[in-house]
């Protein structure tokens, strides 16, 4: 048996408390409080303690989709990035960049949020990025 | 987050969550701390184990009224008259901080003269709350220094946002509480990353560190760095988007990691508005409600099956580590947006997220310049961290404003955009409840989550079932001028008569219905979630 603790930041409120996912043969098993952590000092809220639920849900979605006649297709990355790519393509082609938008997230990484305004405003070439914070 | 900007310069909360244990007083308005950010009611707890006041002022009547040395319910989108009404008393009784006014802040003379009319008995005919009360709940704020305040969406999801929150900056400059130590004003962010989506520049106007798109200077700069023109004007933002789609001039969206059909207001509107789109890609964990209208949906990898970094609401960056494989073939964010990037013709390669962020510090000089992921640690740094000897911030605007001076507003209340009438004769509030998390998406199937609420529910006060017959658990029509609704009755004095509640996170009883897309704030485009009109009726049985 491989047992290893990997230590991360919760993903539900902006409070940013302190975790170790236990992992156990490569599969989370529990979530636990960071005792050192500035912000929370050991402690979790019921979501937090149960933050690995929603990552081991049967629902979590494992393959790209692409709607087809109104139906979803299982795909592969590559055919689903290149419908993405080629159909953004034709949009700015046809109306110009800022008939594209985006909308990045509050849940995704500071990383994935850089990538993902320079994405709409060097890629696309358009400032129309937002997020849920108004929300 | 714009109020804060104008009056102090940052949009962030000023001081940290550790901070809070050590407030002569701590003042809640508009969060509902116990419920949804329940490891900051713990530091609240603490504090007033080591003799700190606690004031709160809610609508509701929720968990933290309890423990309060004053608790007031002011009627919903009073925010202001109230805060009008505390400074009114202040200034009456002396206890402003006149040396700090002085020193430190500007315009403070408009506000003094616009305060004069906020007498208690004007903000009684206006909030509802007891000159009593007020002048208790004034007298604990400005003289149990240094005191801190606390809010969250009950403060910002009204048109009058950016005026409440500047009142909220107002109240605690009059006092000399912000630049110090168990103080501030601190907004508490909702999501986990709000703070970071921010301060990355996922904004229409900004590029990461609030760096001006139209400032030519700091598109220069980007440009040079990403290789490419860039556009100068400002962009859309999301409530402007929804217009632009009905008109058609927006045709594509990509949304990443967000449920806008059930966190947007007014979902009929937004519906239809998904339905004009020539073409919508979602990036997410799971077929959510806005994925099942898309084009492509994209699956995403979860919190535990990347590297990276979140910035939480006092400002600090902090590492995720990697912890399992990403289930099936969904792939990172990072890796997908550079991967769909490189397939338009803009080549991203990345070997990590550290490089992506290594990229983005030296792109931002004055917050994140000073971290890497090395100095992180596990306990993160606290921006303005501009080198790599800074220690980090515990609490801004120390010695000057980042402003310079901080600005007082003279701000006058405003009525919220539907006040209840005939037809719709009571008030509706909107908010989340402990065990879930906004749109449900990842707490309604987490088992030990879903288990303490499955349904989607109204709070009414026993006085108005009482008068409507309702018992608990029938089921009630609510219907506003945007749409009808059903929910189970929960019938609960934690509303005033007159008053219902409703939690946002499911998606069978969509609460966003019956708010307003019409109504939000004109400068910070935030809908005004907090209050809307409505009537009920029982479902015949």
């Amino acid at each position: 048996m491989q047992c290893k603790l990997v230590p991360s930041i919760c993903s539900y409120c902006g409070t940013g408390c302190g975790l170790l996912f236990e992992v156990i043969d490569g599969k989370i098993n529990s979530t636990l409080p960071m005792k050192t952590h500035p912000v929370n000092e050991g402690k979790l809220c019921i979501k937090g303690w149960n933050l690995h639920e929603h990552i081991n849900s049967f629902m979590r979605l494992k393959h790209p989709l692409v709607k087809t006649f109104g139906r979803f297709i299982k795909t592969d990355w590559d055919e689903a990035l290149q419908v993405t790519a080629d159909r953004f393509k034709e949009i700015v082609a046809k109306h110009g960049p800022d008939s594209v938008g985006m909308l990045v997230s509050a849940k995704i990484t500071n990383e994935e949020n850089y990538l993902a305004q320079k994405f709409a405003r060097a890629v696309i070439g358009t400032n129309n990025v937002d997020h849920c914070a108004r929300l | 987050m714009a109020g804060l900007a104008a009056a102090f310069g940052s949009g962030a909360m000023t001081n940290s969550i550790a901070d809070i244990e050590d407030a002569g007083c701590i003042f809640v308005i508009g969060s509902n701390t116990t419920a949804c950010h329940p490891l900051i009611a713990r530091r609240i707890f603490r504090a007033k184990e080591k003799g700190a006041k606690l004031i709160v002022a809610d609508p509701r009547n929720i968990q933290l009224s309890r423990f309060a040395d004053v608790a007031v319910q002011h009627r919903l989108g009073s925010d202001v008259a109230l805060l009008n009404g505390m400074m009114h008393l202040i200034i009456r009784n002396g206890w402003q901080d006149k040396d700090y006014i002085a020193q430190r802040t500007e315009d403070y003379e408009a506000l003094e003269k616009l305060l004069q009319s906020y007498t208690p008995e004007k903000v009684k005919a206006i909030t509802g709350v007891d000159p009593a009360d007020l002048e208790n709940m004034t007298e604990l704020y400005a003289t149990h220094p240094p005191a801190s305040l606390l809010y969250a969406m009950g403060i910002t999801q009204h048109t009058t946002g950016v005026d409440n929150v500047k009142s909220c900056c107002n109240v605690a400059m009059l006092c000399g509480y912000v630049g110090v130590h168990g103080g501030g004003v601190n907004p508490l962010r909702g999501q986990n990353n709000v703070q970071g989506a921010c301060d990355m520049g996922g904004l229409p106007n900004v590029y990461t560190g609030y760096q001006p798109v139209a400032d030519a200077e700091a598109r220069e700069k980007f440009s040079t760095a990403w290789g490419t023109e860039l556009p100068d004007s400002p962009g859309l933002t999301i409530t402007d988007m929804i217009p632009a789609m009905l008109e058609g001039k927006l045709k594509g969206l990509y949304v990443i990691g967000e449920n806008p059909k059930l966190s947007d207001p007014d979902w009929n509107h937004l519906n239809h508005a998904l339905k004009e789109l020539d073409f919508l890609v979602v990036q997410e964990l799971f077929l959510s409600e806005t994925a099942q209208v898309a084009d492509v949906v994209l699956p995403a990898a979860s919190v535990a099956e990347k590297d990276g970094t979140f910035t939480n609401s006092e400002r600090r960056c902090m590492r995720i580590h990697k912890a399992i494989e990403p289930v099936g073939n969904a792939l990172p964010d990072w890796q997908i947006i550079a991967r769909l990037s490189t397939a338009m013709g803009y080549q991203m390669d990345y070997a990590s997220p550290e490089e992506i962020f290594d990229e983005m510090t030296a792109l931002t000089p004055k917050s994140y310049a000073g971290m890497t992921y090395e100095r992180l640690g596990l306990d993160g740094l606290q921006w303005p961290c501009p080198d790599g000897q800074h220690p980090g911030t515990p609490y801004l605007h120390k010695d000057q404003f980042t402003r310079g001076k901080g600005k007082f507003h003279a701000v006058e209340y405003k009525d919220p955009a539907e006040l209840p009438d005939k037809e719709y004769p009571y008030f509706l509030t909107t908010g989340r409840m402990f065990a879930h998390f906004h749109t449900g998406t990842m707490t309604r199937i987490s088992p030990h989550l879903d288990v303490e609420q499955t349904t989607g529910y109204v709070t009414i006060n026993p006085q108005d079932a009482g008068s409507l017959d309702i018992k608990e658990g029938d089921v009630l029509i609510l219907s506003s001028r945007r749409g009808q609704m059903e929910a189970p009755a929960k019938i609960s004095g934690s509303v005033e008569p007159g008053t219902l509640f409703l939690p946002i996170h499911f998606g069978e009883n969509p609460t966003n219905v019956l708010t307003n897309a019409e109504a939000f704030d004109p400068l910070a485009k935030i809908p005004e979630f907090k209050v809307s009109a409505v009537n009920i009726e029982k479902l015949a049985s």
